[in-house]
């Protein structure tokens, strides 16, 4: 049968119409699956097996495409210093200087601060480990700033490990697979980090909005701050580590505590990863499992050992009362000693 | 002379490619890189492409296009899925309804209503990433970002003027 033949051959749908139908079905399919969406959580679920298959894809695209870049860069600074090795000299020479004076100060902290450990019996967090981690696509728009890292799950990397430059605090990880993390930022507006003022010692929720500078929210106290104030992480709530430098606080055009990023200071190309997780790492769970239940103390009274019950006698075994139950253990409370001088 | 007007006019050739080529221009734009101390802007660079596919003629094919460039800027960006797709998909709508007033504006006017389009997707993008993440971003940063994507009106006015009169039925 030709098409001239066809009873729907001459059957002419306006593309303008069919146009619009097909923007319509795209558009609710496009708000459907935006509605579905959840922010990300301690785990590659959460984050989504297609976000870590594109991650995958576009980490190796972007490092080949930061090659040309990154090759110019440190080409410019080896010029650079060639030329002013000199100055550069001169002021590497004052500020070893400077730091010489520093370490000695730290090394008296130091002692003082272990003889004050090992007067209190504190115990302090261990060592945590790192993984190092080049920076290959970096978001930096209003609704989301993120980053992709060259580390992935193969050096130990997990979602929620703090991620520092040289300078401060980055972020954090919300994606990884092998080969490649994605970083969430300070600024992302979904991030969320608890810090505490160094000299006031208050806590404050750093929110990221988009902007370069996240502000400080929830901050209690009086004047809890000032300018210029050193900003670092409270380990509140424990995703982060005591302790790691965020920034300094300043008083934003729209009349807001903010915090200027430490790690602003230069380029964040080559990131630290800390391999930490939460308070569960400081704790020995090897060394909590191996803990012996001690034994009853003599004349006390203890729980009878449970007896072994069939299972269709606990089926068809009438409820006992709790108070029978109990009734065992239940024992008059021991009287008080008389106090003396109470009247008998 | 344009020899646009006597080739087919293929979706590859005005869809696939500009698609192509706003994704190695969002990549590009992406790296870590700074001059002088700051980092590149990160304008849109699928709203000109988008804004043309409305302008050049209605498509069945060109939403899905759209679609398929804002969920590429989700997963590149980190945004949640479907954001950008919404986002971009809200002003190619308003577009495409108003392609008839559209026609034979100068160019001034052109790029007043690709302004206004970016608006659109920008301020559709701050408000629901308001309701994600009950935070509002920072209206500076979104207007730096508009002011970096309007700049590229130019390639809209390109890609229009390339296909504009490729397809005699929408003329």
């Amino acid at each position: 049968m030709s098409l001239r033949d066809n009873p729907l051959g001459e059957l002419r749908v306006p593309l303008t119409w069919t146009a619009g139908v097909i923007f319509i079905v795209v558009l609710i399919a496009s708000v459907a699956i935006l509605l579905s969406h959840r922010r990300e959580a301690f785990d590659t679920d959460a984050y989504g097996h297609s976000r870590t298959l594109s991650d995958r894809v576009m980490a190796p695209v972007g490092d080949v495409l930061s090659t040309p870049g990154r090759l110019t860069g440190e080409g410019v600074d080896g010029v650079r210093g060639y030329f002013f090795a000199v100055s550069e000299n001169r002021r590497l020479k004052a500020e070893l200087k400077n730091m010489r004076q520093w370490r000695d100060v730290a090394i008296a902290l130091k002692d003082t601060n272990q003889r004050y450990q090992s007067l209190l019996g504190l115990k302090t967090d261990p060592p945590i480990a790192m993984a190092s981690a080049r920076i290959v696509s970096d978001s930096r728009g209003p609704f989301a700033n993120s980053r992709l890292a060259n580390a992935g799950s193969e050096a130990g990397i997990k979602p929620g490990n703090p991620v520092m430059s040289e300078n401060g605090l980055v972020g954090r990880v919300v994606g990884v697979t092998d080969g490649v993390s994605r970083v969430l930022l300070l600024t992302d507006v979904a991030s969320r980090t608890p810090v505490m003022i160094d000299r006031t010692n208050a806590r404050a929720i750093l929110t990221g909005d988009g902007g370069p500078n996240p502000k400080l929210e929830y901050l209690r106290g009086l004047d809890p701050v000032k300018s210029g104030d050193r900003v670092l992480t409270s380990g509140d709530g424990g995703v982060f580590p005591r302790g790691l430098p965020v920034g300094v606080a300043v008083k934003g055009l729209d009349g807001r505590w903010r915090v200027v990023l430490a790690s602003d200071r230069a380029a964040v190309d080559y990131v630290r990863v800390l391999l930490f997780q939460d308070f569960t790492q400081v704790a020995r769970r090897a060394g909590l499992d191996k803990i012996e239940v001690p034994p009853p103390t003599p004349g006390a009274s203890t729980l009878p050992p449970p007896e072994p019950v069939p299972a269709t006698a606990t089926a068809a075994a009438p409820a006992v009362p709790v108070a029978k139950a109990v009734a065992p253990l239940a024992k008059p409370a021991p009287k008080p000693p008389a106090k003396a001088g109470a009247a008998p | 002379m344009n020899r646009a007007g006597a080739q087919p006019m293929t979706p590859w050739r005005w869809l696939g490619v500009p698609m192509l080529l706003v994704i190695a221009a969002t990549l590009v734009f992406a790296l870590p890189l700074r001059f002088f101390g700051y980092g590149l802007p990160e304008p849109v660079f699928a709203m000109p492409a988008v804004f043309a596919w409305a302008v050049i003629r209605p498509s069945m094919l060109a939403p899905l296009a759209v679609m398929i460039l804002g969920v590429f800027l989700d997963f590149l960006w980190n945004s949640p899925t479907a954001f950008w797709a919404v986002c971009l998909l809200l002003p190619y709508g308003v577009v495409l309804a108003g392609r008839a007033m559209l026609a034979g504006q100068s160019q001034v006017m052109m790029w007043a209503w690709y302004a206004g389009s970016t608006a659109l997707a920008l301020g559709a993008g701050y408000l629901f990433t308001m309701l994600d993440a009950q935070n509002a971003p920072d209206p500076i940063s979104v207007g730096f970002q508009f002011l970096a994507t309007i700049v590229l009106y130019p390639f809209a006015d390109r890609l229009i003027d390339r296909f504009e009169d490729a397809d005699v039925r929408f003329r």
